[in-house]
């Protein structure tokens, strides 16, 4: 029987699977990243019926307040929201089709075979205290290393983005307008070798 | 009947795939982007159901999955500098403009 | 008591002096170089000498043998527990009496070349290649390893090779160079394999282990007398071989052509290196293992008594055609060379039978004198006349005395004419020949004949014959040619070694220099030298009748032999055979058929490989697209192909 658990599962993953589905075959390229944005939206509200409220609080944030909003920004940067995109060839697509349901056939057989056993030791709670406490723990199954380690990897992450995104501009332009101001040498040609 | 952990890997794998073939399929540097942020949520989903279904006294899948989308955010940032940087060498976005690295 | 470390320094001061001027020396201070190389020889020969007379007098003897010492000694590679090549100096007769010849030569030559090679342009270099060979001729005659001396024997060839080719802007420099080289090369490829057998049956390398092993009667003698190949024991075969190394070196035929053709390096070095010291190794060598020759192996010996006797009258036959003083002197050479070989082939071991060893040794010593001094003559010669050409010279007694003098000294002690220094080395050498053998006896006695003749033909050429060359009498105008005989250190020299060409016959060399290490007491009979002097004043007077004065006789002789002389000017076309044999059979026969072996199928499998390698990698080049789909598609169908591989055929 269907009570509202289930039905809400039913729904969310609809809203997962479809927003998913659409966002890899639909034409214009906007609307693929909002269909993007209703399947994160979507999977957000899985982890809010899994009791994970932390995770999808930071999914919401971090995903949908984010990077769709940044793929949307980078959308516009290349001017191709209006137009578009060009369809798959129709071979590929048929392959890639047939490889992916073949693929898909396969793992889910395999794990439809593999028996789970969860555990039967108590319960810990995914409060945002516990998770707190244990990842800033420097104790045994403390997190506190790999926590600063992705620190450190978002802070090269940004400096990245600067050095490669950064516009130079090229001596030539200068000469050509008559401008005066000179790039040194040495910054720009490692950017240009970057490309 | 309740949700059990294999109805939600089906969503997890399904949405694993459906990234693939997109993937596979677009040639907007922009959408393949796309279909990588699925097909990293789908692993995030994995992980989440498994530390609520299998391993209830732990946290570790939850924190995998903060790690993960902690990166997922800087690859993200990191490609689309070069998607515009590519955009602007080649005026085009195009995968298959991209191919200055062949024999 | 001998000090080891003196003894070592013998050698060591020359290669010491050769590495300061190659390396600092010749940019720093060229031309003090002259100076430094002199002053290390003379270091070197004052040493030898304190040595020589220490061992002789003092240490040496033990109850009236001398004994063989080994001062230094030290293990350098090892190949197995018995088996290792040592670095050592073995002192006994003969190498200390080399060590006084080769350091007292050196350091005539090193004074000589001071005023021969002055201004020269590679002066330093000269010297330092001098150092290098006085250090390798020392190191090879004081080795105590088989190999020793053949490392030092490759050493001492490198050395003659850069000194015949110091003149290297001369094409003819150059080719007798590489000539000299690949020609001792060959033979040394057989002294090698020599080495190799007699180390692999004797179980060692070091020379008094192998000489005991092989001359009494031990497991490893009889080893290498049974195993026979070809129908000679192993035992004939490593000696022969190892005398090949030997004649090589000491240009013995058929291995002599690079000799005359040497004589195109500066002419102290001829001196030094292809007159008295360096071809003389290949005597050496046999005297060195001289008791495995004549104890078990006598066949092996009768091999360089006859090769030895058929050098010395085929090289003084050619001698007496040839016109470039030089080349006279190398035929000499040559023939005296002969001489001691053959002198060793019909000596036995021990007491009297000893006597042809004492006697080639005493040849060999006292033929360095007076060989240096004609080589050292004739560049004075040359160095005045600027021509190696017998036609180019005559009536020189009057403007060079001194050389005039000296050269006339050398050539009576080559002749054999009593009391000069080669007649009593010669006299042994005819009394141990007709003791033994008297076919040897008879063609030596015929080749002391016309050794006397070629030699004065020789001399009564530069000095006597015409009364001043037209060249010459011509520059005296235009006052170009009148510059003086030579400088004092050119003079200096030849008038050492005259005086010693005069008396050093009398050195008691049967007391001191024996197979045996015995004294051997030798008789000294008038009557049997009346026969050889009497032959060699023969033929002192037919060189006089015939060049003393420009006369026709000499053409009337010519023509009256036509044949022989064409031949013998020639020199029996053994260059010429030696060509047809390596261009027209070697290089046919072998050399094509390699090359084409070499081209088609080595090469072509490698073309092949290439080739093959090359066309797949075109024909999958388009696998790498840079498209990054692509790449992803084949990544993906591999972890899927791995997925099945691993679940469900792996099991």
């Amino acid at each position: 029987m269907m009570n509202a658990s289930t039905v809400i599962f039913y729904i969310l993953a609809a809203l997962i699977l479809g927003g998913g589905i659409l966002s890899v075959i639909s034409r214009k390229i906007f609307r693929a990243a909002i269909y993007l944005l209703f399947s994160l939206i979507g999977i957000a509200g899985l982890y809010f019926y899994l009791n994970y409220e932390f995770i999808a609080a930071v999914q919401v944030i971090v995903y949908v307040g984010g990077i769709v909003v940044l793929i949307i920004f980078s959308v516009f940067l290349t001017h191709e929201s209006g137009r578009d995109m060009k369809k798959p060839a129709l071979v590929r697509a048929l392959f890639s089709f047939l490889a992916t349901a073949f693929a898909f056939a396969l793992t889910m057989s395999l794990i439809k075979k593999q028996e789970f056993i969860p555990t039967l030791n108590a319960t810990v709670e995914p409060s945002v205290n516990n998770i707190g406490t244990q990842m800033l723990s420097t104790t045994q199954f403390g997190y506190i290393l790999p926590f600063e380690v992705v620190s450190m990897l978002l802070l090269a992450a940004m400096i990245g983005c600067i050095v490669i995104a950064i516009k130079v501009k090229h001596p030539d332009e200068d000469m050509l307008k008559g401008n005066e101001l000179k790039v040194p040498e040495d910054i720009d040609e490692p950017l240009n070798a970057s490309l | 009947m309740g949700i059990g952990l294999l109805h939600i890997l089906f969503v997890s794998i399904a949405l694993f795939f459906i990234g693939v073939y997109g993937f596979l399929t677009r040639r907007n540097m922009i959408t393949m982007l796309m279909s990588i942020e699925l097909i990293l949520n789908s692993i995030n989903i994995n992980f989440i159901a498994f530390n609520k279904f299998l391993y209830s006294d732990k946290l570790d899948g939850l924190f995998f999955t903060v790690f993960i989308i902690t990166i997922a955010a800087a690859e993200a940032a990191v490609a689309i500098a070069i998607i515009i940087n590519l955009y602007r060498n080649y005026k085009s976005i195009d995968i298959e403009d991209a191919d200055t690295m062949k024999y | 008591m001998l000090s080891a470390g003196l003894i070592a320094l013998i050698p060591l001061l020359p290669i010491f002096c050769f590495v300061l001027i190659a390396l600092v020396g010749k940019h720093a201070f060229p031309k003090f170089c002259g100076m430094l190389g002199t002053l290390s020889i003379l270091g070197s020969f004052v040493l030898s000498v304190v040595v020589a007379f220490q061992y002789f007098f003092q240490v040496g003897k033990v109850n009236g043998v001398y004994q063989q010492l080994i001062p230094i000694k030290f293990e350098w590679l090892q190949f197995s527990p018995n088996v290792s090549i040592d670095m050592g100096i073995l002192l006994d007769p003969i190498s200390v009496m080399m060590i006084l010849v080769v350091t007292f030569i050196s350091l005539m030559v090193h004074i000589y070349s001071l005023g021969y090679m002055k201004g020269e342009e590679r002066y330093a270099t000269y010297y330092g290649f001098l150092g290098l060979f006085t250090f390798s001729m020392l190191g090879l005659v004081l080795s105590s390893n088989i190999f020793q001396i053949y490392i030092f024997w490759e050493l001492v060839g490198v050395s003659s090779y850069l000194l015949i080719g110091f003149y290297f802007d001369r094409p003819s420099a150059v080719a007798a160079a590489k000539k000299a080289f690949i020609v001792t090369r060959f033979a040394d490829l057989g002294f090698l394999i020599g080495i190799l057998i007699l180390a692999f049956y004797s179980g060692t390398l070091d020379f008094q282990t192998l000489i005991t092993r092989l001359t009494t009667p031990t497991d490893q003698l009889n080893a290498i007398t049974s195993a026979s190949f070809m129908g000679m024991s192993a035992l004939m075969w490593g000696l022969v071989l190892v005398f090949i190394g030997g004649a090589g070196k000491s240009a013995m035929f058929p291995l002599h052509i690079w000799l005359p053709d040497a004589m195109e390096g500066p002419t102290p070095v001829s001196a030094l290196i292809h007159a008295a010291t360096m071809v003389v190794a290949g005597v050496f060598l046999v005297a060195r293992l001289f008791p495995i020759y004549s104890l078990s192996c006598p066949s092996a010996l009768d091999v360089v008594a006859y090769v030895g006797i058929f050098s010395s009258f085929f090289a003084a036959i050619i001698a007496c055609t040839q016109t470039d003083i030089k080349r006279v002197l190398a035929y000499s050479t040559m023939s005296q060379i002969g001489y001691m070989m053959f002198a060793l082939g019909v000596s036995g071991y021990g007491g009297e039978h000893g006597l042809g060893y004492m006697a080639s040794m005493f040849h060999l010593f006292t033929h360095a004198m007076f060989k240096a001094l004609l080589f050292l003559g004739a560049g004075a010669v040359i160095h005045y006349v600027h021509s190696n050409e017998m036609k180019d010279m005559g009536g020189l007694r009057k403007l060079m005395p001194v050389t005039h003098i000296t050269f006339l000294v050398a050539c009576l002690a080559i002749a054999g004419i009593p009391p000069f220094a080669g007649f009593f080395s010669k006299e042994e050498i005819l009394q141990a020949a007709f003791q033994s053998n008297k076919l040897i006896y008879v063609v030596a006695v015929v080749t002391a004949a016309i050794t006397a003749f070629y030699m004065f033909r020789l001399y009564f050429s530069i000095f006597w014959n015409k009364s001043l060359t037209p060249a010459l009498s011509k520059g005296e105008g235009d006052g170009h040619v009148h510059h003086s005989e030579g400088t004092v250190s050119m003079l200096m020299p030849l008038v050492i070694l005259g005086a010693l060409s005069l008396i050093a016959g009398f050195v008691p060399f049967g007391k001191l220099v024996t197979s045996d290490g015995k004294e051997l007491l030798t008789e000294f009979h008038i009557g049997f030298s009346v026969a050889p002097v009497l032959l060699a004043a023969a033929g002192i007077w037919l060189a006089y009748s015939f060049y003393k004065k420009e006369n026709a006789r000499p053409q009337n002789m010519v023509d009256s032999m036509k044949r022989l002389y064409k031949n013998a000017y020639n020199k029996f076309y053994v260059d010429e055979i030696y060509l047809f044999i390596t261009k027209k059979v070697i290089f046919n026969l072998i050399g094509r058929p390699a090359a084409w072996f070499d081209r088609n199928v080595v090469d072509g499998t490698m073309n092949m490989i290439a080739t093959i390698t090359e066309k797949t990698s075109y024909s999958i080049k388009a696998l790498q697209s840079g498209k990054l789909q692509q790449y992803s598609i084949y990544f993906f169908s591999g972890v899927i192909g791995f997925v099945l591989l691993f679940i469900y055929l792996w099991k």
